[in-house]
Formats: C-alpha cells, sequence, structure tokens
C-alpha cells in the first residue's frame, strides 16, 4: 500500500463484507495540531470481543478462505511510522468505527493519493450502499455523500462513466480549493 | 468545460450529458449483461486492483460494452491478483488472473465481445485452503 487513499479502500471492503449500508470516510488534516487523522465508520454487523481484542493482529480474521488479515495490521504500521496508532471500536449488531491518528509532518506519513478514484470506485462499485467522504483542513471542509448526489440528480444509480468522470472533477475541485495534502490527481484531472 | 464544484454544476453537466445516458442505463439489466466483478481484498489492492476497477469502470461504458462492474473481497487467489471474475450473459463466470492493462484490454476485446478465451484463467478445480475451526 503506497497511499493512504489505498489503505482506506482497503479498510472500507471490511464495512462492506460487514453487510453495512452507510459507510462514512473522514478526514481530518491539522498543521496547527500536527494531526493527520482517518476515520472509517459503518454500521455494519459489528464484530464479538473476541475478534475485536486481536483485530490488528495479521493472523487474526473471519475469512474462512485464507488465514490473514492484513488491512487493519498495515494501517497500524503506516500509523506507527508517523508516532501515532489506530483505534477500532465495534459492537455487534452497531457497526465499527476505525480511528487512525497520525503526525501530519512526519516525513514517513504516506501521502493520500488518488482519493477521488477510490470514492469513484467504492461509489460505482457498490450502489446500495451510502458513501458519505468529509475532508477537513485548516482551509475549510468538504462532504459528499453518494446517496445524496443520487436524491439530487434523480438517479438510481451512479455509474456511467461520463458522470463518474464529473463526479471525481467535482471532488477534485473542492480538495484543491482546501489545499489537501498528499493529493494525486489522474493525468487528465491536472 | 466549465469547473464542476458543486451538485449544481454536477446536475447541470448531467443534463448535458443526458441523451447518452438514458440509452446505457436502460441496458442494466443483470441477466442480460456482462457482469464483472474485482477482488479488492489488501492483496488485491496491495497487487493494483484499484487501476483494473478503474480501467473496467471507464472502458466498458466507453466502449459501449453492457456491463456492470463491482467489487467483492477475496476470491483466494491470492497469488494470481489483480483477479477478476467475468460472467457473460448465460454463461459460466471465468476468474482471470494476474490482470494487468494489457490483459484487461484483451479480456474486453477477445473474451467480452467475441467469446475467445485469453491467457491468465484460473480453473474452475483450483482449490484454495479452506482451513475450518
Amino acid at each position: 500500500m503506497k497511499t493512504l487513499a489505498l489503505n482506506i479502500l482497503d479498510i472500507s471492503q471490511n464495512s462492506i463484507r460487514a453487510m453495512a449500508d452507510e459507510i462514512s470516510i473522514g478526514i481530518t488534516e491539522s498543521s496547527e495540531k500536527d494531526l493527520y487523522q482517518i476515520v472509517i465508520e459503518d454500521n455494519g454487523k459489528g464484530m464479538p470481543p473476541d475478534i475485536l481484542k486481536n483485530v490488528t493482529d495479521p493472523f487474526v480474521t473471519t475469512r474462512t478462505k485464507r488465514r490473514m488479515g492484513l488491512g487493519l495490521a498495515l494501517l497500524k504500521y503506516h500509523a506507527e511510522l508517523t508516532g501515532g496508532n489506530i483505534e477500532v471500536i465495534s459492537e455487534e449488531g452497531k457497526g465499527t468505527q476505525v480511528k487512525a491518528v497520525m503526525s501530519l509532518k512526519h516525513i514517513d506519513r504516506q501521502p493520500l493519493g488518488d482519493i477521488t478514484g477510490v470514492i469513484r470506485i467504492l461509489v460505482a462499485g457498490n450502489q446500495g450502499i451510502n458513501f458519505i467522504y468529509r475532508h477537513i483542513t485548516d482551509a475549510g471542509e468538504y462532504r459528499f455523500s453518494s446517496e445524496e448526489t443520487k436524491k439530487y440528480l434523480e438517479v438510481d444509480r451512479l455509474y456511467d462513466a461520463d458522470l463518474l468522470d464529473s463526479i471525481c472533477a467535482m471532488i477534485n475541485e473542492n480538495l484543491l480549493e482546501l489545499k489537501v495534502s498528499g493529493l494525486e490527481l489522474k493525468a487528465e484531472a491536472l | 468545460m466549465s469547473k464542476i464544484t458543486s451538485l449544481a454544476d454536477l446536475k447541470k453537466r448531467r443534463e448535458e450529458l443526458k441523451a447518452g445516458l438514458d440509452v446505457r442505463i436502460k441496458a442494466l439489466d443483470p441477466e442480460s449483461i456482462v457482469q464483472v466483478k474485482v477482488s479488492m481484498a489488501t492483496c488485491g489492492i496491495a497487487s493494483g486492483a484499484k487501476t483494473i476497477m478503474d480501467f473496467f469502470l471507464e472502458q466498458l461504458d466507453r466502449r459501449n460494452v453492457a456491463a456492470v462492474v463491482t467489487q467483492t473481497g477475496c476470491m483466494g487467489y491470492c497469488y494470481a491478483e489483480p483477479t477478476i471474475e467475468v460472467k457473460l450473459p448465460g454463461q459460466e463466470p471465468v476468474v482471470f488472473g494476474f490482470v494487468d492493462l494489457k490483459r484487461a484490454d484483451q479480456i474486453i476485446e477477445k473474451y467480452m465481445k467475441t467469446g475467445e478465451l485469453v491467457d491468465g484463467i484460473i480453473p474452475v478445480n483450483y482449490q484454495t485452503i479452506d482451513l475450518k475451526e
């Protein structure tokens, strides 16, 4: 995983497997507090306490196909490299929250990467789930919700390539406005 | 093209695109179109599955292939990531491994459009280790 956006895509996959119908991805960066915080929250089925206790252990997973789960372990590793950590709160039947706290200015903090591309994949690949993406920087806040966008546009699905390109362009414009750090834009969006 | 910064701009842009959209939306009945599942677990993402999913989302629409692309979890073929499962209408699903952009292009042009098999198929009798408690 070379970017935080890929880590977010990976952790979101856990929420999708947990049958969540709303997944919220929040990123807060503050240069004053030297803080970079990622919070991924879902309303899925949650985890039992025995799994939760060892959730960042790479050899703990709910899968039976393979007995390793590297997603949270990798995020924890990347957070710890910057002097931060991750916290996982989960309640069966209610949902899970994964919070990663990192140092914004640390040299080992991964760049954010193509977060817009990740939102595009999540929204297009999981039409029944409402994805909420929130980004807060010193310059302000931006919020995107796939369900609100569908309602506003009066469409059932966000799937057409041109429409998805337009959504990515909208998110990118807003993130550029917020001066989001480590943002990677696809060549055609530059 | 003017900048799109709000939902209102997005709606305006969609109105411009609407003629093309309607034709394609009508064709989205899952049983009559190609279904593509991209494996998006840690192994897949680390091997480049995001690029492959981006490619299919973009190119299937642009090349007028009636298809639905979804993401799925680990399919158990970690050694061959990125892996995708393609189900043509009325046929059994086929899993392709080691999918890079060149192979993804071949899958669209040859397998999806003409039914010709391309390299990289993971045999159906391949078994993953299924450990039980």
